[in-house]
């Protein structure tokens, strides 16, 4: 047992924890000051912003899509499920900058599709690509739920008179929320850290299409080497609130 | 009074309910008895609207309910496995369905303390499922169904999933229950003891059909063929006739009897079961009194002679 837990624990701390406290390291390396100044810059500022409302719509859009795809695979009988059941795991299955490139083939100039605003290189786009990779959480943790409850207590909720919206909100939901909330979790933390697709479909207008990930990038390239630290610092501490939201509603 | 008129369903090729036809008369409790598969569930949640029937209708108190969802027609169900919402107290889980038909708060909490106490829950209203006995489990999930005031309560195996001793002690408590209530039961069972038990009639089912309906005693004595008679009691062939082994009679004196050898006593308290090897062939098995027996003295290699009594099956 106690080979086992050095190996794990040394797995983790080699390839997450030293590499991430680095970057702390590195990023208040010239005291708090310097940082702060790193991330309040206009640009900065809007990177945060973009990514939030980003990651924010993604989130609820997936989230009821999550929620209905899962009911549909766990209570639904039709031809076809399988295919539904493969579709979801598609984003997981194929990289992210293919879904930009695809993304761009559909929407971009001279593409399939032409809707009178601006997709591509535009909050659309951006907001597409993320919805596409941070698709399958909730689908995937809500589906194995609503199978190991059942539907008796749904039955049982029509037998006393709930209509099918009553006992989706009164039975049912309740009884997946944990799934839900843990699904909502990765959804956000996979939409925060999102670069390949965004990368592909943003166009990187600084203070307009850059996300914090894009920024990291930018700076990086650029040799600002102690802004980019302080930008992915501050991915980082978001991903962390995310984590600990998600660990302290957890049930018990 | 709840009419099932010639009902049939299937599951793809499998034949659930061949042509059912059933009633159940107003205040009356009938047990659907039948081994796994014999259409028994298909049927209760066929009245109860879970299922829909591919043919036939059912008639609830002179309505045809048969297009008429769950939520509509009245009822009152009991699953297997209590169905018990897991995130609500005791206390909410029999008030759902007086909330969903926006009673007033007073009104609800009065009906819930007035139910919680005729099923013996009253200590444990703030409690969760989680926190209970399956019996008392079964018991909240009795109290849930009764807040609505069904005009039919369905039992689909109510029992089945606890322990030997809470099942017979529930079982008791239901019939006392129903003698109060007096509201129109079907329970559904494969155990012919607590069908015999509890119920004013039984209907017994087998591969989709009805094999006999009537009183428990009714059954009993007269089953009206050999799967009747087989489900509901033990028996013993002699020749080509099926008996119950207790109106089977032995005899030291040849008379008119089979020769057969004793194999083993059984004493089971007040009832002795003896296991005799026929000399013709075959094995029965004769339940006798104690005092019987002793009068008998019979021992593992004895001889005796057995005989069925004249116009018994």
């Amino acid at each position: 047992m106690k080979a086992l837990r050095v190996v794990a624990l040394g797995y983790l701390g080699a390839l997450l924890l030293a590499p991430v406290g680095l970057v702390f390291y590195r990023t208040f390396e010239h005291g708090l000051g310097a940082v702060w100044d790193s991330i309040t810059t206009p640009a900065a500022i809007s990177a945060f912003w973009l990514t939030v409302e980003v990651a924010f719509i993604a989130v609820v859009l997936n989230t009821v899509f999550g929620v209905i795809a899962a009911l549909t695979l766990a209570r639904g009988q039709f031809r076809g499920k399988w295919l539904l059941d493969a579709l979801i795991d598609l984003p997981f299955a194929v990289s992210p900058v293919v879904i930009g490139l695809a993304l761009v083939l559909v929407y971009g100039r001279d593409g399939w599709i032409e809707l009178p605003f601006q997709v591509i290189f535009s909050l659309p786009g951006i907001v597409l690509a993320t919805i596409f990779v941070s698709l399958p959480f909730v689908v995937r943790e809500v589906t194995p739920v609503l199978r190991e409850i059942g539907d008796e207590q749904e039955q049982a909720a029509a037998t006393l008179g709930a209509s099918s919206w009553q006992t989706f909100w009164r039975i049912t939901l309740p009884a997946i929320r944990w799934g839900v909330t843990y699904g909502v979790v990765l959804s956000t933390a996979r939409a925060i850290g999102e670069f390949g697709a965004v990368s592909v479909v943003s166009g990187k207008v600084a203070g307009e299409t850059m996300t914090l990930t894009l920024l990291v990038e930018q700076r990086f390239t650029n040799y600002d080497l102690a802004g980019a630290y302080a930008a992915s610092a501050l991915l980082a501490v978001i991903a962390f609130a995310t984590l600990l939201v998600m660990t302290r509603v957890r049930p018990r | 009074m709840i009419d099932v008129q010639s009902v049939g369903k299937r599951f793809g090729d499998f034949v659930a309910l061949e042509d059912v036809s059933l009633e159940v008369p107003d205040g009356s409790l009938v047990a659907l008895l039948g081994p796994s598969g014999s259409g028994k569930s298909t049927l209760l949640r066929i009245v109860a609207g879970l299922e829909q029937p591919d043919f036939g209708s059912v008639v609830i108190g002179g309505e045809d309910v048969t297009p008429v969802p769950p939520q509509k027609r009245g009822i009152g169900f009991v699953f297997q496995h209590y169905a018990a919402f897991k995130h609500m107290t005791v206390r909410d889980n029999v008030a759902f369905g007086l909330s969903i038909r926006r009673e007033k708060k007073t009104v609800i909490r009065e009906r819930v303390n007035e139910l919680l106490e005729i099923v013996g829950l009253t200590g444990w209203a703030d409690r969760y499922p989680a926190q209970l006995s399956g019996g008392q489990r079964q018991r909240m999930a009795l109290a849930r169904a009764l807040a609505v005031q069904p005009r039919v309560l369905l039992l689909d195996e109510p029992f089945g999933a606890l322990d030997a001793n809470v099942r017979q002690e529930l079982r008791e408590w239901l019939r006392r229950l129903h003698d109060e209530v007096h509201v129109t039961t079907v329970l559904v069972t494969h155990d012919q003891e607590e069908a015999m038990a509890i119920a004013d009639r039984i209907v017994v089912l087998d591969g989709g059909r009805v094999q006999q309906s009537g009183p428990p005693r009714e059954l009993y004595e007269k089953p009206a063929n050999p799967f009747v008679m087989k489900f509901l009691g033990p028996v013993s062939s002699l020749g080509d006739r099926l008996v119950r082994p207790h109106d089977l009679l032995l005899s030291n004196d040849a008379g008119d009897g089979l020769e057969a050898m004793v194999t083993r006593v059984v004493y089971l308290g007040f009832e002795v079961r003896v296991e005799l090897e026929l000399a013709s062939d075959g094995a029965v098995s004769v339940q006798l009194t104690r005092a019987e027996a002793d009068e008998l003295e019979l021992r593992a290699g004895d001889i005796v002679y057995v005989r069925a009594p004249v116009l018994s099956a």
